[in-house]
């Protein structure tokens, strides 16, 4: 398999760039785990279970329809689904193509001249006490199951977390027929109005999707949903599924203040503190991370690792927009296109002003460095290991130990089967604060997964040999 | 009644014609749609949960929707550990929990 | 006596805790994390089976001997600790060739004139102890004695252990230099945090001690051997024993020319089948290497089909420390006064680490040694010719 150009996630940041580095004339192939393109972002019903008009459901779904039916129809362009990478390594892309946790599915190596990355971000959930009730989902996990299963999470059900994604996913809910009866932002109204307000002409100014998307979602929310900031779920309650939450009102390092909480029932809750970045293919490919954590990208979308290319979330959380810009950035590019190509000049521009815009949304919705007060020993902070708060503390205490390697391996935190996807940045920040000197050393991080997804060992036992060496 | 599938006749999307599926969960059947995917089929029903923790013994079911958290692994048809909110549900699936007991006799 | 050790891994922790407790002021110096390194990156195996008769299997012996106590004694010296998941569950050693089961009675055989028990079963014997093992195997052996530790929680608690006898840890702590009297006499160490000084310098820097050694102004020539190994998810315990392919003797005896792959598996407390692995002296590469992952996987199927269907969410690789002659080096330079090593146990590190701890205490001390301590010198005669 040797494209000119390999784009590995059909969000809109790879969309854009299989697009973009079709357009130029190179061969593409674009590789995506689900069944079909769109990504989280565009998350839709597939086709076997057709809708008339899903467009009620998505902002800008007839840019989804023009980009899917273009790539869809283009001979130099191969998608391909339900495509599992499950590591690159110095011989190529490894790929399983088939049912998703399958069995004997079939094998590809792509050895492309230029490699897009564009795997995207999942929710962050911080945890909170009851968290694992049945009942609680991430933000983005409820909404993918409004637009993607027409599946409604709960008949009375909160939003609760930080950032301008709460709006859109409130929305969904409601078209669920879910009765949404807070949305509970957890930034203080002094941060949100310091960073979203400063600097309005940045606002007018750029063409962005994001601002303009929480209006649009604020529209359609602010008749029938009380939006609540600086107050945040604080603890989530029920037997064996949710009954109800207690609502806290925050200082603004996010420490509950002693008066001002309340009980609310509900029987779903949907937990949403940003996003983390989908970096295992990035690191594997030897590419730099910024101090933040994303992939560093320069001018052109290049990684630190050629040939690799970045795009979309994995390099920063700026919205639709700026994985657009920044995907046609890339494919153009790793095409070899021109540099002075309109299309390119363009992107780069809107890229500029967007970049600008979501510093700002990061800055207004920052996770307040008091979280974890809400935490009571007996919470879990590890879904898959059950490791509770109480357990980190106690290891913590007792090893002394500044490594997360063992303080992994003595509590178990991070080593379950989502290896630390959901638990790891929560649990790498408890431990920080308690490691002895206030920080942990070795620098090492729960990011660096390998294995990007589960194979079969059955599955493995056939890849001994490489077909061919890369020279 | 906590989680459901959004009445077809109320859908703003105006949903066409479906394909029902029926598949089985711990021995007792549940329906959905052909598309939906085995958390689908089981939330559109109101199951909510369809395993334990390892440790504690703790309900779970769909948490992040994305095939990101691992919680909601099921057996289906023999194999284990599979997302349940990544694999599309087939008419005659037999999802069985993991770390349950096994199903109960058949009533 | 002031002892600086460089490392924190399991050597430099167990050398720690046992010199600490005979009243040697130490201090460990470890550039990064403590555990960080090959320690918390291999399995817990602790093995008589893999060992033929001699100075290791003597080593072996002795140190299982100190691990079996270690659990009652770190309880009483710190208290309650995470579980150090010791545990004597055995060995079973597969061979699935009429050549593989020739040299593995023969071993076996000769294990048991060095006391070790080791018993021939059938293949009925052998499914009946562990039924998942593939029909078509030909002999295994027994090894009651073959004992397993989680390496990373007893690394750790070894520490807390020297702590707790007054020894210090310094992480973050990298060793550049050492500091000399006019004699040649190495009296301290110099750092990325200051200068150290010190009546004896201990080298326990895991593969990185033949670099380290030569820093120092020392000789030791001990490197890498990198090895891979992949963890499945979460499932009901199905394999009681730890369970070796009959080749494992062979790789881990190899000279490490090619790339060598030896199946071992083994459930874990946490619910894991941890499966090795490979050997390979490629340097400090850590970068994912499919084809040996595919290679360690074809053969834990040949063993073990019925693992054919377990997910692996994981793989990981850590760097053996590698001497030419598959012995550790215990004892004092050859040359320069005051420099020790606690290094090169390649594939047995963690087994090996409490008698390691004895052997070079007592030889600081200048007392007498529980088992002789002259194969381990760096004066033996299968390093000179090797270097
Ligand atoms: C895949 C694999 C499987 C294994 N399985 C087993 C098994 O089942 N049983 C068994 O007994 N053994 C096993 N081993 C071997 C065992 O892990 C090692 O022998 C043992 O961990 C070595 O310990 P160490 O303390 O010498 O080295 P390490 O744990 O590597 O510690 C050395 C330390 O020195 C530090 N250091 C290096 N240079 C400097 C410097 N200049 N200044 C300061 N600090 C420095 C390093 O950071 C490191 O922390 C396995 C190894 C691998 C790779
Ligand atoms: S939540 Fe901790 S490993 Fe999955």
């Amino acid at each position: 398999m040797t494209p000119d150009v390999l784009v590995i996630g059909a969000g809109p940041a790879g969309l854009a760039a299989a697009r973009a580095a079709s357009r130029v004339g190179a061969t593409v192939a674009l590789l995506d785990a689900s069944d079909y393109v769109g990504g989280q972002y565009w998350r839709h019903l597939p086709a076997s279970r057709a809708a008339l008009d899903q467009s009620v459901l998505h902002h800008d779904w007839s840019s989804f329809l023009a980009l899917r039916d273009e790539i869809e129809g283009d001979p130099r362009c191969d998608v391909v689904t339900s495509a599992h990478v499950v590591a690159i390594d110095g011989d190529g892309v490894h790929v399983l193509i088939g049912a998703s946790d399958g069995r004997d599915r079939e094998r590809r190596v792509y050895r492309a001249a230029a490699v897009v990355l564009a795997t995207g971000a999942f929710d962050r959930a911080l945890p909170v006490p009851g968290w694992d009730l049945p009942g609680v989902f991430t933000a983005g996990g409820a909404q993918a199951l409004a637009k993607g299963e027409r599946v409604a999470v709960g008949e009375r059900v909160v939003v609760a977390g930080t950032g301008p994604f709460l709006l859109p996913v409130a929305a969904s809910l409601g078209q669920a027929g879910s009765r949404v009866v807070g949305v509970f932002e957890a930034s203080p109204a002094s941060r949100l109005l310091r960073h979203w307000l400063a600097r309005p002409w940045e606002f007018g100014a750029t063409p962005d999707k994001v601002g303009e998307l929480a209006r649009y979602a604020w529209g359609q929310l602010r008749e029938r949903v009380p939006y609540h900031v600086g107050q945040a779920v604080t603890a989530i309650h029920g037997d064996d599924h949710v009954t109800s939450v207690t609502v806290s009102t925050l200082d603004s390092s996010w420490r509950p203040l002693a008066r001002g909480s309340r009980t609310i029932e509900v029987d779903a809750v949907c937990l949403g503190h940003g996003f983390t970045p989908r970096l295992e293919l990035a690191i594997a490919a030897g590419s730099r991370l910024s101090a933040q954590r994303f992939v560093e990208v320069d001018a052109d979308q290049r990684t630190s690792a050629t040939p690799y290319f970045a795009a979309g979330e994995i390099t920063g959380i700026g919205g639709v927009d700026l994985a657009l810009a920044e995907g046609a950035i890339a494919g153009h590019v790793a095409a070899r296109g021109r540099a002075d190509d309109l299309e390119l000049r363009h992107a780069r521009h809107a890229r500029h002003a967007l970049v600008r815009f979501a510093t700002r949304i990061d800055a207004a919705h920052a996770i307040g460095s008091n979280w974890s007060t809400w935490l009571t020993p007996a919470t879990i902070v590890c879904r898959c290991e059950d490791v509770t708060f109480g357990d980190l503390l106690r290891v913590s205490r007792q090893s002394r130990a500044t490594g997360l390697r063992s303080l992994k391996l003595l509590s178990r935190a991070g080593l379950g089967p989502c290896q630390g996807r959901v638990c790891g940045r929560s649990v790498e920040a408890l431990l920080e604060v308690r490691a002895p000197g206030g920080h942990l050393t070795g620098g090492s991080t729960m990011d660096r997964r390998p294995i990007s997804t589960p194979v079969r060992l059955g599955e493995l036992a056939t890849w001994t040999t490489p077909e061919v060496r890369k020279p | 009644m906590v989680t459901r599938l959004v009445p077809p006749a109320s859908d703003p999307v105006e949903p066409g014609a479906f394909t029902p599926i029926t598949i089985t969960v711990n021995g007792e059947s549940v329906s959905g749609v052909l598309g939906q995917t085995l958390a689908g089929v089981m939330l559109g029903a109101n199951v909510l949960a369809w395993r334990t923790t390892r440790r504690q013994g703790r309900p779970r079911g769909a948490f992040c929707g994305i095939g990101v958290c691992f919680d909601c692994l099921v057996e289906v048809n023999g194999q284990r550990d599979v997302r349940a909110c990544q694999r599309r549900a087939a008419s005659g699936d037999v999802v069985v929990s993991q770390g349950a007991p096994p199903p109960r006799e058949d009533r | 006596m002031k002892v600086l050790i460089i490392g924190a891994g399991i050597i430099g922790a167990a050398c720690a805790r046992t010199m600490s407790r005979r009243g040697i002021d130490v201090t460990i110096l470890e550039r990064g994390s403590a555990v960080g390194a090959t320690s918390s990156a291999g399995e817990g195996n602790l093995l008589l089976s893999d060992k033929a008769p001699g100075p290791e299997l003597a080593l072996a012996t002795y140190s299982l001997d100190l691990w079996r106590r270690l659990p009652a004694a770190l309880a009483d010296e710190i208290g309650n600790f995470t579980s150090i998941e010791f545990e004597a569950k055995g060995g079973l050693v597969v061979a699935t060739s009429a050549e593989e089961s020739a040299g593995l009675a023969q071993l076996a055989e000769a294990q048991r004139g060095a006391g070790v028990e080791a018993r021939l079963l059938s293949v009925d014997e052998t499914l009946e102890l562990e039924p998942d093992v593939t029909p078509s195997m030909i002999a295994a052996v027994h090894y009651p004695q073959d004992a397993q530790v989680q390496p990373t929680i007893a690394t750790e608690a070894l520490l807390a252990s020297a702590r707790a006898a007054g020894a210090r840890v310094l992480v973050d702590t990298l060793v550049t230099g050492s500091r000399r009297d006019a004699s040649g006499r190495v009296v301290g160490l110099t750092t990325n945090r200051g200068d150290f000084d010190a009546d004896h310098v201990v080298v326990a820097a895991g593969p990185w001690s033949g670099e380290v050694a030569t820093r120092l102004g020392g000789t030791l020539d001990v490197g890498p051997r990198k090895g891979w190994l992949l963890v499945t998810t979460p499932m009901a315990h199905r394999i009681a024993h730890k369970v070796y392919d009959a080749n494992y003797v062979g790789a881990v005896q190899s000279d490490g020319g090619e790339r060598q792959f030896a199946t071992v598996l083994e459930s874990t407390a946490a619910g894991t089948v941890l499966i090795g692995s490979s050997r390979e002296n490629v340097g400090f590469d850590a970068d994912a290497d499919v084809a040996a992952w595919g290679a360690i996987a074809a053969r834990a199927v040949r063993l073990m089909p019925a693992l054919r269907d377990a997910a692996i969410m994981r793989a990981y690789c850590g760097f053996r420390p590698f001497s030419r002659d598959h012995l550790p080096v215990i004892g004092a330079d050859r040359d320069v006064a005051g420099l020790w090593y606690a290094a090169g146990h390649e594939g047995a590190g963690i087994g090996l680490a409490p008698g390691t701890a004895e052997l070079l205490t007592a030889l600081l001390l200048g007392a007498p040694t529980d088992i002789p301590a002259e194969p381990f010198s760096s004066l033996r005669p299968s390093l000179a010719r090797a270097a």
